[in-house]
């Protein structure tokens, strides 16, 4: 069964076996506006919890994606560099950012569920 | 100190916008469209910007006004024509920049529309400069209204009758419910388009009739992309007081017979710098990639060499890419130069290029 959890940076992550998927939430993508460039790890390289993995701009200004589990990336989503906009059409489905393969699964516990997600977001929106 | 607000605040909120401070007022950077469909809206139909933050300085006086006023602006201010507009500098001795601006002539005087964040301190060194000499209002109950884009002018003239009438950097008095709003062929998105100065009183009221012939609202966001684009200048970013008009490539802004006079305020500099050159330039730059390379950020050779700085970037909706101006050393300005921006650590190509980005023509000789 895979389990999808979010982080305090606005990242979600689905673990499905060893392999994490991340990508941004749905109320990041608000929160920045059009998304017009994506920057995203190399694929092989090791990136370490709450470092930063990525870029995403907005014409207005450029943030820092951050990976909320350690691992070594594995793959990466090229369409979401091509076009930046797909980011802002299906942020939680089909642009996804990378996949890492874990190291310590025990990283998922500190992570908020989707119910502590969504209060959390309600929260820091207002 | 409390921020202000714009007459068309209550219609901001009631479009959903998303609020910035900017220049000590509460203004909208964005609606629920978002940027980028704002930018095309403007581009394709007609975007309407309240630009009430701006100011509207009125200076009457006759023909010893024109004199004076040629003492401080290098335009040629005798042959400027009633209702005809030209887009000039206030200056220092060094021609450092203090703000730029357009003036209009009208009956008895001028209007001169100001940035928001330098209006006051404009005042203050125009008032000095004109020894409290003239009756000046910068006035703060009038708001100023843009529509820009190519169905403006049908949008428009549908309210005003006869707008479509005034040429591209030109205005007249025209009645909107009996009152008298000045409205003038310009703007700062590069498309054709209006700005229209009209009393608070009636600001919300006219914006609304522009919404209901199919005009759309457009925030600070897309109005920096859209000038941007235009490879117009923002104040503060491109110009300041330490740089010039020469070094901002917009000489064509200064008069030539002006300069052969050299009476104006920094026209020792700018004699000197169209004489002998400058150390550095304003230039378009168009990165190779899909980089966004932002204000700050340095400029090197392909020897390696620090070069210059971005004063603004972003994407371009239109251009469907990234785009940016910055300052290089002269002798990298040339179009096709290659450059390399760093962001984030990393060096990215890029060439200078043209502006502006994006083209269209503005109106003239429709009378």
């Amino acid at each position: 069964m895979s389990e999808v959890k979010y982080s305090k940076e606005h990242e979600w992550i689905k673990l499905e076996g060893d392999t994490a998927t991340i990508g941004i939430t749905k109320h990041a993508t608000e929160m920045l506006g059009d998304i017009v460039f994506t920057e995203l790890p190399e694929k092989g390289s090791n990136v370490e919890k709450d470092g930063t993995a990525g870029v995403v701009e907005s014409t207005k200004a450029a943030s820092d994606v951050y990976t909320p589990v350690s691992g070594e990336v594995v793959d990466t989503n090229q369409a979401i560099v091509d076009d930046p906009s797909k980011i802002n059409e299906d942020p939680e489905g089909s642009a996804w950012f990378f996949k890492l393969k874990m190291k310590d699964q025990s990283e998922m516990e500190s992570l908020m569920n989707k119910e502590e997600y969504d209060k959390f977001a309600k929260e820091s929106a207002s | 100190m409390e921020t202000k607000k714009t007459s068309l605040y209550q219609l901001h909120q009631d479009s959903k916008a998303k609020f910035v401070e900017f220049a000590g007022y509460q203004m909208p950077i964005q609606y629920s469209g978002g940027i980028v469909e704002e930018h095309k809206f403007t581009r394709n139909h007609s975007g309407i910007f309240d630009v009430s933050h701006m100011g509207q300085l009125f200076i009457y006086g006759n023909e010893e006004l024109v004199n004076d006023l040629e003492k401080i602006f290098p335009l040629n201010l005798k042959k400027l024509k009633l209702n005809h507009s030209k887009y000039s500098f206030l200056m220092n001795n060094e021609a450092g920049i203090y703000d730029d601006l357009i003036i209009t002539k009208i009956e008895n005087g001028f209007l001169i529309i100001l940035n928001a964040a330098c209006k006051e301190n404009d005042y203050k060194i125009l008032s000095k400069l004109l020894n409290n000499k003239y009756e000046m209002v910068l006035d703060e109950k009038r708001s100023l209204i843009a529509i820009q884009g190519p169905k403006s002018v049908e949008i428009l003239n549908d309210i005003i009758k006869d707008v479509e009438n005034l040429n591209f950097m030109t205005g007249n008095w025209f009645l909107f419910n009996d009152q008298k709003i000045y409205i003038t062929r310009s703007g700062y998105t590069g498309e054709d388009g209006f700005e229209v100065s009209v009393t608070n009183e009636f600001a919300d009221k006219f914006t609304r009739k522009l919404i209901e012939k199919g005009a759309k609202l457009i925030g600070l966001g897309a109005r920096d992309t859209l000038r941007l684009e235009a490879g117009l200048c923002l104040y503060g970013h491109e110009l300041d007081k330490d740089k010039t008009p020469v070094e901002a490539n917009l000489k064509w802004a200064i008069s030539k017979e002006r300069i052969s006079r050299g009476d104006f305020i920094g026209s020792d500099i700018i004699i000197k710098q169209l004489n002998d050159g400058v150390q550095k330039v304003r230039v378009g730059i168009k990165p190779e990639g899909r980089i966004i390379a932002r204000e700050k950020t340095k400029i090197f050779n392909q020897s390696n060499l620090h070069i210059g700085e971005i004063t603004s970037g972003t994407f371009g909706p239109s251009v469907n890419g990234p785009v940016a101006m910055g300052y290089v050393e002269k002798e990298f300005s040339k179009k096709d130069t290659k450059v390399f921006l760093e962001v984030r650590g990393k060096k990215h190509p890029a060439n200078i290029c043209r502006l502006p980005f994006y083209k269209k023509n503005y109106v003239k000789g429709v009378n």
